[in-house]
């Protein structure tokens, strides 16, 4: 008989629904989250395209359903080893790194006040600065702090061991590898934007006013660096004039062949943030095709009355070191008219790369060249979920994720 | 259930520097009477846990109400078993975190939070969860396609028994007619082998899957775990009793008669890509008037699509497909010339190698609107088109075939439209009234209408981009391009989840718990039927269709179907419909457990309703980032404002309270009520408010409400705090003190 349980890895909202699905349904499951909190990077987001509505919304709802679902065990700050074993007895080893805090935490937050050290802020994407001992984010589930080993002084300091009136911090705290035996996985590790450095020619990196669109989520949101003040980073100016800069690496031979399926309407998204707050500024958005699948071409067509659509690839983008304002080269692909615009800030569409491409499952599994897992995995009983599969939404990889969760459970049921 | 109730009073997280716990002790043993309360600075710790536990197995306390932290935390905690009732007085996030340490009105705020829960664990007993009669496991799968055939297969190979009923002769529905698929796998360059065959092979290996073919739905019947099924086959009728029910009965392409000025009807070659596939299929391509063999094409993408006058929306596989069959000519000759008129060329994904190989291959991408279509002596078709940029004018050489990439049409956006039924016996139109066509397709025998119902242009996709299985018809979901515009991969992964959430809801029906969202919600509404006067609201206002009505308007509960948003018990003028842990007569007691100072303290008050999805959390989360609001509000938290009765907006007001807020999701279009429109029928209600008020000789600014949403926590304060500068400009409730 196969196991009847269940392991799904990556907890963001492919994950979050695969587990809670499949448990739902009368599954035991585990859920292993490399970072300290779930929600992965939605949580990270402002609003979804189209209907503008938080995240935090429907995250909450699944936090819920974890919340009083006895079937689900959750492990965060953790990773797969290793995986042995056939589909419907699998061995899997995980390693719990240490949070150094325990489940004595009551998020009182008494121990971030004392601590004398700051480190970036990863959940900003470096944007600001939090305390060695931090809550990922205020929505962070499980509501627990973590210290971050790299920046915190150690026992020398121990600040926040005095702070704590609940014992829930110990700094002598180790990683700790646990073996898991389950019927079937479930693979969703997720996305991680295209490094935007690498299109050298739109100065990422470089020019401090040229973001990327994950970065300008987190300037849009109200819990985000900037209290959710769109202020450009060289001089927390207002912008007046924003470009997007469509497929920022996808498209493109030389960086991701593929299209990335959101950016178009991402880009669209954040062009209503940009009119929310200052109705006057001018918004371009320079694209190659402007892709409004379904019914999201309703959305498209409200936002195209605000903002100017500009159809052609951004060639280069330059700097005015005096004023960091920045001036883009264009090449209109019909009329093959160079065109110049100087704008306040950049937003780059970066794509995305699917986690696969760098991080693999420990165990034989096919993918494709751009490292999504090939949709004949050749590894029976492991399944893929969401984004490593292929660029999607986030409806897409929550109806992906929900299948991924039946043909898991169809792995538990096989004799 | 004969209750001995413990309070513990943790002093933890700054809650016992900024109360006064002895005080609150008091409340709960001098007020409330309780036999047990405790005070720990650590209840959640082990030691403070292991002193709740001990009570409960050698003390007999078997109701615990815990004031410490909101119950948003530590859940799982203070989770002590199904015989054990709990109830969470918060008294950290929404009073120590949100006001001024040992103040007087932080103290009473306190206070009254726990008298509340004292109030309402009175009222709340232990769940009997509902049990139908022969309820079954088995899924309905209506619609044998691509979508239909992968559903089946999938509750099949789940090990659960599964009824495919497809209305044609043959199983296969729209791949029938393909000549080849788009690819779904790498190097995403070459159409595939349409697969269909096999698959409709593979449903003979599940001896639990029933396929009727030349059959259609009669009629359904029913609930969840005990749908009735009649299925019309030849001329005789079957019955099948299913537990969930999956509708795959896909698209049509737009008719392409509607579409004269691209030439359709009016020139032989100029064809839909339904029919270039049949050509394909029948070997080399060739028009189907004369027989020439096809040397040069023109693709129209958008035919009907993204266009007011036809469908507004886009069909999301039409470009891909175009792409597809320019790879079919090319096959056939290299030489061959290819156009393709696009407004935006969409192919998503890895479809982008598909279009680079035809780009590769030579074909011509033009953008531009089509300006129009003419027709040479010989049959052969000039297509002009203006470019969108430079508004000049291009126009192709003299080609073989134009082909019309057409759109798609849900079935469900079909069928005759009949009159709203939202009628209530006094005359009331509900708002939100929801169009359901006659499509025959389900046939239920639902009061609310014989379909599922459906979002904007016919699609009956779910309204929540987070949980895309979403339905308003409990047990019944839709897959596939009868949901939303979707190519064969999709459609198959949709299949699959949909199956998933037929299987959940089976499972979940059959432990007599509701589904989502609020799956482990043992409770269900009980109706008084003794003093009902069939007025027809709660089986108007159920947003999920739950409820059907006998002959005599009675209503007629059906449990499984219903997902305890509580939107009937909120409706009911009599006040008969409650449910074991939240109803009239609990919410009633906790608004009369409020102390409400005399007029002179001037210490008004404010009750807030607030929905426990959203809004309850966001003032939490004032709480969590330390904002200040005002200390005269009492925060009752709602399944949905649309659980509201309005007799609790009277108690309130009679009680002397000054004024009321209802904070709930928001509604509209894009509605983010979970209840689908429990916040706008709320609102709707609140409308009705008014007459009362007015009787009462009250102003009616004294209910208000608010859409907030999770994180709108940085603007509870002033929300708050403007309402209560509102009430102090009306002055006190004059019925303070009665």
């Amino acid at each position: 008989m196969a196991l009847r349980s269940i392991l799904v890895v990556g907890g963001g909202i492919s994950g979050l629904t695969a587990a809670v699905e499949a448990s739902e349904a009368g599954s035991e499951v585990y859920l292993v989250e490399k970072r300290p909190y779930l929600g992965g990077r939605v949580a990270q987001m402002n609003q979804y395209f189209p209907k503008l509505c938080p995240p935090n919304c429907g995250l909450e709802i699944n936090f819920r359903r974890i919340k009083q679902n006895p079937r689900i065990r959750i492990f965060t700050l953790s990773e797969v080893e290793k995986i042995e074993g056939v589909e419907g007895n699998f061995t899997v080893t995980v390693k719990a790194n240490p949070r150094y805090v325990n489940e004595n935490c009551t998020a009182c937050g008494k121990c971030a006040q004392v601590c004398p050290v700051q480190r970036e802020n990863e959940f900003n994407y470096g944007l600001g600065k939090t305390p060695a001992i931090y809550k990922a984010h205020e929505f962070a589930f499980p509501l627990k702090y973590v210290i971050d080993d790299q920046a915190c002084l150690g026992a020398e300091c121990g600040k926040c061991l005095e702070a704590c009136q609940y014992q829930a911090i110990e700094l002598d705290m180790q990683a700790k590898s646990f073996k898991l035996n389950v019927g079937a996985i479930v693979w969703a590790t997720g996305w991680g934007p295209y490094d935007a450095a690498k299109i050298d020619y739109y100065g990422y990196g470089r020019y401090e006013n040229v973001v990327t669109n994950v970065i300008f989520e987190r300037l849009a949101s109200a819990n985000g660096p900037t209290g959710g003040k769109l202020l450009r980073p060289s001089d927390g100016k207002e912008p007046e004039s924003i470009a997007f800069i469509q497929c920022a690496g996808s498209r493109d031979e030389n960086h991701l062949p593929y299209c990335s399926a959101v950016c178009c309407m991402a880009s669209l998204k954040q062009a209503t943030y940009v009119k929310a707050l200052n109705p006057a500024a001018k918004v371009y958005m320079f694209y190659i095709d402007v892709r409004a699948m379904g019914k999201h071409e309703d959305f498209y067509t409200k936002v195209a009355d605000d903002i100017t659509l500009v159809k052609g690839k951004v060639g280069e983008v330059s700097e005015d070191p005096a004023t960091k304002d920045l001036t883009l080269q264009v090449e209109d692909q019909l009329t093959g008219n160079i065109m110049r615009q100087k704008v306040d800030l950049v937003v780059l569409a970066t794509g995305m790369v699917p986690a696969t491409f760098d991080a693999k499952i420990p165990l034989s599994v096919s993918y494709d060249e751009d490292g999504f897992i090939a949709s004949d995995s050749q590894q029976p009983g492991i399944y893929g979920a969401g984004c490593v599969k292929k660029p999607m939404d986030v409806a897409s990889s929550v109806k992906d994720a929900t299948a991924a969760a039946l043909k898991a459970i169809q792995s538990t049921v096989r004799r | 259930m004969d209750k001995k109730t413990a309070v513990y009073i943790c002093t933890g997280c700054g809650i016992g520097e900024s109360l006064d716990t002895e005080a609150l002790v008091k409340v709960a043993t001098k007020e409330g009477k309780v036999p047990v309360c405790k005070t720990h600075g650590f209840f959640c710790g082990p030691e403070g846990l292991a002193q709740i536990k001990n009570d409960i197995e050698n003390e007999g306390v078997n109701s615990v109400v815990i004031a410490a932290c909101s119950s948003r935390v530590n859940y799982d905690v203070f989770d002590f078993g199904p015989a054990v009732l709990t109830e969470r007085a918060n008294i950290r996030e929404q009073v120590t975190w949100t006001h001024k340490a040992n103040d007087e009105d932080t103290q009473m705020m306190a206070e009254d939070n726990l008298r509340m829960s004292l109030a309402k664990i009175k009222h709340v007993e232990p769940l009997e969860p509902f049990q139908g009669e022969n309820m079954v496991k088995t899924v309905l799968v209506v619609g044998g396609g691509l979508t239909g055939i992968t559903a089946a297969l999938e509750a099949a190979k789940t090990g659960y028994k599964t009824v495919l009923v497809e209305k044609n002769q043959a199983l296969g529905g729209w791949l029938n007619g393909l000549h080849r698929l788009a690819p779904r796998k790498a190097p995403y360059t070459m159409p595939e082998e349409v697969d269909i065959a096999d698959k409709i092979k593979e449903l003979s290996l599940y001896p639990d899957l029933k396929v009727y073919t030349g059959a259609e739905i009669e009629e359904i019947a029913g609930a969840p775990g005990m749908f009735d099924v009649s299925i019309r086959q030849d001329s005789g009728i079957s019955t099948e009793r299913v537990g969930s029910v999956i509708l795959a009965t896909g698209a049509v392409p737009y008719d392409a008669t509607k579409l004269q000025h691209l030439g359709y009807g009016k020139f032989a070659n100029v064809i839909t890509a339904q029919k270039l596939e049949e050509l394909a299929g029948q070997g080399k391509i060739v028009r189907p008037g004369d027989g020439k063999e096809v040397q040069s094409i023109a693709f129209i993408q958008c035919a009907g699509s993204r266009d007011p006058e036809h469908l507004p929306y886009c069909s999301a596989v039409c470009c891909v497909e175009s792409l597809k069959q320019a790879t079919y000519l090319k096959e056939q000759n290299p030489e061959a010339s290819v156009y393709i008129f696009y407004k935006d060329l969409r192919a998503p994904g890895e479809y982008e190698r598909l279009y680079k190989k035809v780009q590769q291959d030579g074909a011509i991408f033009v953008r531009g609107d089509i300006t129009g279509i003419d027709e040479d002596d010989e049959k052969n078709l000039i297509v002009r088109a203006q470019d969108v940029l430079t508004l000049s004018e291009i126009s192709t050489e003299s080609v073989d075939m134009v082909v019309l990439a057409t759109g798609m049409v849900p079935t469900t956006a079909f069928g005759e439209n009949p009159e709203a039924q939202t009628e209530t016996e006094s005359g009331d139109k509900a708002p939100a009234g929801e169009v359901i066509l006659k499509s025959n397709l389900l046939n239920l025998a639902y009061r609310q209408g014989p379909e599922l119902p459906t979002l904007k242009y016919g699609f009956s996709d779910s309204n929540f981009i987070c949980f895309p299985y979403e339905t308003r018809r409990t047990g019944i979901y839709a897959a596939g391009s009868v949901r939303a515009p979707m190519d064969e991969a999709s459609s198959a992964e949709d299949a699959a989840g949909a199956a998933m959430k037929a299987i959940q809801c089976m499972e979940l029906s059959d432990q007599g718990s509701a589904v989502h969202p609020r799956v482990w919600d043992l409770s269900f509404p009980e109706f008084a039927m003794q003093r009902c006067t069939q007025c027809k609201r709660c089986t108007v206002e159920c947003p999920f269709g739950a409820i059907n009505e006998d002959e005599k308007a009675n209503p007629l509960p059906n449990p499984t179907r219903c997902r305890r948003c509580g939107v009937c018990m909120g409706a009911c003028p009599e006040r008969i419909i409650s449910f074991k842990n939240y109803s009239v007569p609990m919410i009633g007691s906790m608004i009369k457990a409020i102390e409400v100072p005399d007029e002179d303290e001037e210490k008004p008050r404010i009750l807030v309703f607030a929905c426990e999805n959203d809004a309850y959390p966001a003032v939490d989360m004032a709480g969590i980032n330390g904002l200040r609001y005002n200390s005269w509000v009492r925060i009752i938290p709602v399944r949905c404002l649309g659980s509201i009765n309005l007799v609790w907006i009277a108690d309130t007001l009679s009680n002397g309270i000054d004024g009321i807020l209802l904070l709930g999701c928001k509604h509209g279009d894009d509605y983010q009520c979970h209840f689908v429109k429990g916040s706008e029928l709320a609102e709707y209600r609140l409308s009705k408010v008014s007459e009362t008020l007015d009787r009462l000789s009250l102003e009616s600014d004294r209910v208000r409400m608010e859409e907030v949403s999770i994180v709108d926590y940085d603007k509870i304060p002033a929300i708050l705090d403007s309402f209560a500068e509102r009430l102090e400009e009306l002055g006190p409730n004059p019925y303070k003190g009665f």
